[in-house]
């Protein structure tokens, strides 16, 4: 992430997202698979950890092997056919909104306060020491004498596939096929997330 | 290709004030914008933290207003500055000087850094 200031002088946080250029590596139509989609790759692979099943795949579209595919229903925004490339500019305006669908950081076995947003036991009053972030009770004893599915405990955190919604296209560059997001996305540096426009 | 640093080259203005330290006493002089008219304030006081790099750095000025400690963060590319001006350089021993927020009075003061012309400092000069 980094910032840039808008008219007014404002500071805004934004993402550089690399967005492209993805080459078409499979069109699905409704007659052949049953549904229509656009198959997109991006990111260059290595050709050694590609395996031969896949290196037809991209062979057929006539590209180099790719990092990630990703497959779009109903893709209608431009009209590509196999093997040709879809720029940035082509897809996303600038003042659109936008999604982004990705895996969040792993954050490792988490408590409840960081897990669930619980509030903890008060400062160091009541009367207490040692639980200021204990979960409390999970619930009542002989009736119903066990503890209810989906009980918010501790355990892993993060990692999960989130999808955040209406991220502002601050800026495109169209030759770098960077857009410029404002607002966070899900992951680390350098992770790979799914733009959907809205 | 660094995708961060393109995008700041591309859009964070270049700023070309005299470097400062922390220590240093400084007056920034910013834009500040009341309904429909714009006017330029000054800020004067010690730099007491830079922090961040390039596009996104900050600089911290704190000062006493009133008997009230202020301070007050700048993004230093920022828009608004107009223009900052060293009034002294501080004699200081370290980088982040929140030690100041708890001293009043004669003990909040920084000493000013002298600089001693020296003979090769005068005959790189020329």
């Amino acid at each position: 992430m980094t910032s840039i200031f808008d008219e007014a002088g404002r500071s805004i946080a934004c993402t550089v997202i690399e967005a492209g250029p993805c080459v078409v590596t499979q069109v699905k139509s409704e007659g052949s698979d049953g549904y229509s989609a656009l198959q997109v790759g991006f990111g260059d692979a290595k050709v050694k950890n590609t395996t031969q099943s896949m290196t037809g795949h991209f062979k057929k579209a006539g590209t180099a092997p790719k990092q990630r595919l990703v497959e779009f229903r109903d893709f209608n925004a431009v009209d590509k056919q196999l093997g040709e490339v879809i720029k940035v500019e082509e897809i996303f305006r600038e003042g659109d909104f936008i999604h982004a669908i990705g895996t969040t950081k792993g954050k490792g076995f988490q408590g409840v306060v960081k897990r669930h947003g619980f509030h903890g036991v008060g400062d160091s009053t009541h009367g207490q020491h040692n639980r200021g972030r204990a979960p409390g009770s999970i619930g009542a004893a002989s009736y119903p004498a066990k503890v209810f599915k989906g009980m918010r405990m501790a355990g892993r955190t993060g990692g999960d596939r989130v999808k955040i919604q209406n991220l502002k296209v601050v800026k495109i560059f169209p030759e770098q096929n960077i857009l410029l997001v404002k607002g966070a996305v899900p992951g680390h540096k350098g992770a790979m997330i799914i733009i959907e426009k809205k | 290709m660094d995708a961060i640093k393109f995008v700041q080259d591309q859009l964070i203005k270049k700023t070309d004030f005299r470097k400062f330290r922390a220590g240093d006493n400084i007056v920034v002089s910013y834009k500040i914008v009341e309904g429909n008219k714009e006017r330029i304030q000054d800020f004067r006081g010690d730099v007491i933290q830079i922090k961040g790099h390039s596009g996104t750095k900050t600089f911290t000025v704190r000062k006493i207003s009133n008997g009230v400690g202020v301070e007050r963060i700048f993004p230093i590319a920022s828009p608004s500055i107009v223009e900052i001006k060293i009034l002294k350089r501080g004699k200081v021993r370290r980088a982040r000087l929140f030690y100041l927020r708890d001293l009043v009075g004669k003990k909040a003061r920084i000493k000013e850094r002298k600089f001693i012309a020296s003979a090769s400092a005068s005959a790189k000069k020329d």
